[in-house]
């Protein structure tokens, strides 16, 4: 928006404040304060949301440029979940999750130039290096689902950090169920 | 017990120059024995000017005492040191129920200190030995983790491992400011040194049988490799970049080769490579995990962790690959199998009810005990005589270090005063 625009818009709103007063014929000291402050704070959210495009824009995100909106984006969309859980020492994909990674195998499927980052991890209980073990074999099983479900072997890559990244520090229950997950991180998007 | 009058000398201790300090371990006895042996050590005298930068003496009995064999006599208890060995009075410390005696002093000579001690059995009221150390003065603690060998050894016939050191994982924050470093201290955890710090996780230090190297798993690439870190130079080198993970390294005795877990054929297997030459020999060809290998004392056999029944168990193998025989059966799961030094037992991690526990399982009667307590106990590191074992713990939440006596009645904790600290390994001597 540029600048001669705002002036417009707010020229736009005190002629708006300015013909609700009209009827009247008698547009009082406070009614005049009113429409000022009116106009202030439309000048205001005129501003922030420039500065906000400009911002969003500097970031790569300038949507308005690109009408199609990637549907990694949208809170919505099954893809919009990237994590995966498992129970103690399994590997298993429980059932649950199995809508989610088809949704981002078609996604991989229908952008050939996405990669996508498999990040097995576990909880405390076991052994570290049994551990860095068991968060490989969790992405591995991820990465099968995904391949039956059409992404190439080229755009998945495993690793494992086993239980050297908790995102929970207590050792309740709680916590270590949310430890024993596979991350999706995509690494290109598109 | 040995009885021995011998006098010896001993010069040119190996010492480390001191690097960048890192996080001091504090150490707290919280479970001590009944029935150990009771030694009285005197307060080491001065003879210089000013005072000493160290209190020799009470570093030797605190070390004495960790080790769990001894219990000894508080200061106020003690009569008067005796001025020199021939002043010696064995009624007078088998009054307060001291079975052996330790006497010292500390004398500045041109650039060194020379501490002088002497070691006696009150009961059969005879001197076992004296000794002489010369150190440099900013060495003085060092020498009196050297004085502590050589008075374990007066006492017990074995040898002390005071003077080895520990490498260990530090951890600091959390989120995007966690950071992991690798730091090697005294085996009381003082005078700790960083040797290498990263952003991503450090794992799994083991020690060259030489002393000289460390070699760990980094993370420093955004996946698991190994690394060889030169402790005295710091220079590194990465060993093993396959695809997959690289993990769990363990040198073998005689130095030259490494075995590994690699998944790089898809699923985790037991390696042994050749250091000099990079070369890869596969040990194991499961489609399970097989992980955590451990050198027998003679480098004929690997032992490791294997869930190819199920849940993870130890397993021996004789090399260069014979078939794998399950070694564990007690708990609902068993892994880092570390072989104590003189080759026959195991220390390991066993999981069942009471969460991980450090268990030993004696090699030739396949009995097993369980050492500590839980409930998460792991990662366990024997001190290179045998004596103590090391391992990671928690308290309250929070990732300290634990030492168990081999019979495991002595317990203590080494906590960081901030931070974390795990996976412990003890040098060789």
């Amino acid at each position: 928006m540029n600048a001669m625009l705002r002036w417009g818009l707010i020229f736009v709103l005190i002629g708006l404040l300015a013909a609700c007063a009209q009827p009247t014929r008698d547009v009082s000291e406070a009614e005049r304060q009113a429409a000022e402050v009116a106009a202030a704070e439309a000048e205001a959210e005129a501003e922030a949301a420039e500065r906000a495009r400009r911002e969003a824009e500097a970031r790569g995100l300038g949507v308005d440029r690109d009408l199609s909106v990637d549907p990694l984006d949208d809170p919505d969309s099954l893809l919009a979940e990237r994590l995966v859980y498992f129970d103690f020492d399994r590997d298993a994909v429980r059932s649950e999750f199995i809508p989610m990674l088809e949704a981002h195998a078609r996604y991989l499927s229908r952008n050939p130039d996405a990669r996508l980052r498999l990040e097995g991890h576990t909880d405390e209980r076991g052994t570290r290096e049994y551990n860095l073990a068991l968060g490989e074999r969790r992405a591995q099983s991820v990465r099968r689902i995904m391949n039956l479900n059409g992404a190439r072997d080229t755009q998945l890559e495993v690793i494992s950090y086993g239980e050297e990244m908790p995102v929970a520090f207590t050792q309740t229950e709680e916590a270590w169920a949310r430890n024993r997950r596979v991350e999706l991180v995509y690494e290109v998007r598109r | 017990m040995k009885l021995r009058n011998l006098q010896v000398w001993l010069f040119g201790l190996l010492l480390l120059a001191a690097g960048h300090a890192g996080a001091v371990l504090e150490v707290t006895v919280t479970e001590g024995v009944t029935g150990a042996i009771p030694v009285a050590v005197t307060p080491f005298t001065w003879e210089g000017d000013g005072a000493p930068a160290e209190d020799v003496g009470r570093i030797v009995g605190a070390n004495l005492a960790r080790s769990g064999l001894f219990e000894v006599l508080g200061r106020e208890r003690l009569a008067d040191s005796p001025a020199g060995p021939d002043d010696f009075l064995s009624e007078q410390w088998a009054a307060i129920g001291a079975e052996y005696l330790v006497i010292g002093r500390l004398r500045p000579d041109g650039e060194r200190v020379l501490i002088e001690f002497h070691v006696f059995d009150v009961l059969a009221n005879q001197r076992l030995g004296g000794f002489r150390i010369p150190v440099p003065p900013e060495m003085l603690r060092r020498g009196a983790h050297r004085v502590s060998d050589i008075v374990y050894e007066q006492i017990t016939g074995d040898r002390g491992a005071f003077s080895a050191r520990i490498a260990y994982v530090g951890v600091t924050g959390r989120g995007d400011e966690r950071r992991f470093t690798l730091e090697v201290a005294d085996s009381d955890g003082a005078n700790p040194r960083t040797l290498f710090r990263s952003a991503e996780p450090l794992m799994s230090p083991a020690w060259s049988p030489d002393g000289r190297y460390l070699v760990y798993v980094s993370f420093e690439n955004r996946r698991s490799e190994v690394f060889r870190h030169n402790v005295e130079t710091g220079a590194r080198d990465r060993l093993a970049s396959y695809p997959g993970i690289n993990s769990a390294p363990a040198w073998s005795p005689d130095g030259r080769r490494l075995a590994m877990s690699l998944s790089r054929d898809g699923t985790p297997n037991i390696y042994i490579m050749d250091i000099d030459t990079g070369a890869l020999t596969q040990v194991t060809r499961s489609n399970a995990i097989d992980t955590e290998p451990a050198w027998s004392a003679d480098g004929e056999t690997l032992y490791f962790t294997s869930d190819r029944a199920g849940s993870p168990q130890i397993y021996e193998m004789r090399l260069p690959g014979g078939t794998a025989r399950r070694l564990t059966f007690e708990g609902s799961s068993a892994g880092a199998a570390q072989v104590s030094p003189d080759g026959k037992s195991l220390v390991y991690v066993r999981g069942g009810d009471g969460g991980l526990r450090i268990a030993r399982l004696d090699l030739e009667t396949r009995q097993g005990t369980l050492l500590t307590r839980g409930p998460l106990d792991k990662s366990p590191s024997f001190a290179p005589n045998g004596s103590m074992v090391l391992y990671s713990t928690t308290e309250r939440g929070r990732g300290i270090l634990g030492s168990v006596s081999r019979d495991g009645r002595v317990h203590q904790r080494l906590a960081a005063r901030t931070g974390e600290v795990r996976e412990p390994a003890w040098s060789p001597l």
